[in-house]
């Protein structure tokens, strides 16, 4: 009796698990087969049904040289990267003043911080947007890339919370050895703060790399069009070219398969360690 | 003179005012300046870029809550909320299987949380394919022998929002998903062990030990969770730029700043928005701080 209701379980978890996975799975499934599919066959096969070639690349050709895809690659690297370097200095940066002094000012501007987190920066973007254009950053990459500085704090965060478990005594020790404030922060406490930094670069390397409205409603120049920009623009002119989008929005996804495979286990860090407040 | 040729003290204010300068600036610009901007522009009937613009009271809010269409999406926004208990629910239910022993824990664990890794424009366009007319879900249900279930899923407009919602529980059920088991993964094995002698079954080890322990961390997300269906934008943007009734707030209110230049009524309704979002955190936080 127990051993048959423990199979009866057992059989139900596994059921629930492999639905689960092919609901996940499924819509990036069809929209891969479709991707290797000629238009004729594309018109005439199920959406479930594998394509006859699987190296019919013609549809990411295609996709890749009029999407100009390789622009919308080189636009987003130059973006992820700047902006990924600056959080992680700034934020540390802050963190480190925040985190080792008290001084007058001190509580304010870490609740400055804190509160900043509360408003979602897609609501504010009517008024940003006047900044940004007063600045006259309009169509440029450092648009969204010192917004990407500016309102997205989860790095100070990521940072605060990590300079607490690393010991004042460390600081100490090397100023009885003469070392200045700025050795300690570059020499030592930069250097702990390595797994906050694969953090750091994981949570916003995602956000930076899937974000749409920042890059849309910032650089519309075609000559600045990011990944998430250049697929969009798919939309009007192959409407009915499925096959095409398909290749497109498989070169968005393949690198980020890449780096979810070879990095597996620092992404499942970086986000359970960039979630808890 | 060298930096470190200064007195400790001297050094401390340097390193003071030198590393907080800059990242203080960005804060003070691109978080705090807008939303004194935008209060300001609320009581306005500015374009956006004229340079003149005048002061009208309260006439925009006025607006807002006397004309029922600037409003009534907020209602687009219920589904999206309710959508977050149903993605929170699944969630809970993965992270706790997975936190047993499974077979191929590691595949399915990854296979769940991917989608959330995806770009935003990508999940858009992957679900216009799953929902077209003839696309990936009418197939499967015609396969399935469920033929007259069949809907237009993004034509019809009684059913586009749940199909949107659909998509945006698709798209961040992982995200809670991965959180919630590593929260699980940090309670101490040994309680379940003595809850294993004691007789506990799993949904009593669900129940008592594991809900209590990460309650903290679900109240958490769904927080999160709440504000992110108030401020839906890119799902409903991406794949109907907001037609057959799937407009959210932030589609309207990004319409009306950058399309019709009614910037004075859009910053009225961001302001609405940011009020409501700021409500729903801090009742949030006050109810878990309760808990406590």
């Amino acid at each position: 009796m127990h051993t048959l209701k423990y199979s009866t379980m057992s059989f139900l978890k596994y059921a629930s698990l492999i639905l689960g996975a092919l609901a996940a799975l499924l819509p990036i499934i069809v929209v891969f087969f479709a991707s290797f599919k000629t238009k004729q066959e594309y018109a005439a096969t199920s959406p479930l049904m594998p394509p006859t070639n699987w190296f019919n690349f013609s549809n990411y050709t295609k996709a890749f040289v009029d999407g100009k895809m390789l622009l919308g690659f080189g636009n987003t690297a130059f973006i992820l990267v700047v902006s990924i370097v600056g959080a992680t200095l700034l934020g540390s940066m802050i963190a480190f003043v925040l985190n080792r002094f008290k001084f007058r000012g001190s509580k304010l501007i870490m609740a400055a911080f804190l509160l900043a987190t509360l408003i979602p920066s897609v609501t504010t973007q009517v008024a940003t947007f006047q900044i940004v254009n007063a600045l006259d950053l309009v169509n440029t990459r450092w648009a969204a890339i010192i917004l990407y500085l500016g309102t997205d704090i989860i790095a100070v965060y990521i940072f605060l919370q990590f300079l607490d478990s690393i010991s004042t005594a460390l600081d100490e020790s090397a100023m009885l050895d003469g070392a200045s404030y700025f050795t300690i922060y570059w020499k030592i406490i930069l250097p702990l703060l390595k797994p906050a930094i694969v953090t750091v670069i994981i949570v916003k390397g995602v956000n930076i790399y899937n974000d749409f409205y920042t890059p849309f409603l910032y650089m519309p120049k075609s000559g600045l069009q990011v990944i998430s920009t250049a697929l969009f623009k798919f939309k009007g002119p192959y409407g009915s070219q499925w096959e095409v989008i398909c290749a497109g929005i498989m070169i968005a996804i393949i690198p980020t398969l890449i780096i979810f495979l070879i990095l597996q286990k620092y992404i499942y860090n970086g986000f359970t360690n960039g979630s808890v407040k | 003179m060298k930096f470190s040729n200064l007195s400790y003290a001297n050094q401390r204010k340097f390193i003071i005012v030198g590393f907080s300068a800059l990242p203080l600036l960005l804060l003070i610009v691109f978080s705090y300046l807008p939303v004194i901007n935008m209060f300001k522009y609320s009581f306005t009937d500015w374009n956006g870029y004229s340079k003149h613009m005048d002061y009208i009271g309260f006439k925009n809010y006025t607006r807002i809550f006397t004309e029922p269409e600037y409003f009534s999406v907020f209602k687009v926004s219920l589904y999206y909320f309710f959508a977050t208990f149903v993605q929170m629910g699944l969630a809970l239910y993965f992270a706790t299987i997975l936190s047993f022993s499974v077979r191929f824990k590691n595949l399915f664990k990854g296979v769940l949380f991917f989608p959330y890794m995806l770009n935003g424009v990508a999940i858009g366009f992957i679900f216009l394919f799953f929902f077209r007319p003839d696309g990936t879900l009418d197939t499967l249900l015609h396969a399935l022998g469920l033929g007259q279930y069949v809907q237009l899923w993004l034509g019809n407009p009684n059913i586009i929002n749940y199909s949107l919602a659909g998509a945006s529980v698709w798209r961040y059920m992982g995200f809670n998903f991965i959180i919630f088991l590593g929260a699980i993964s940090s309670i101490d094995r040994d309680v379940y062990e003595a809850a294993d002698i004691d007789g506990a079954n799993r949904w009593h080890q669900f129940r008592h030990i594991i809900l209590p322990s990460i309650q903290k961390i679900v109240q958490l997300n769904i927080i999160l969770a709440i504000s992110g269906a108030i401020s839906a934008f890119d799902i409903p943007y991406i794949m109907v730029d907001g037609s057959n009734g799937s407009e959210t707030f932030v589609i309207q209110t990004i319409n009306l700043a950058f399309k019709y230049s009614k910037l004075g009524l859009a910053s009225a309704l961001a302001v609405v928005l940011l009020f409501i979002v700021i409500l729903v955190t801090l009742l949030q936080r006050t109810l878990i701080k309760e808990d406590r």
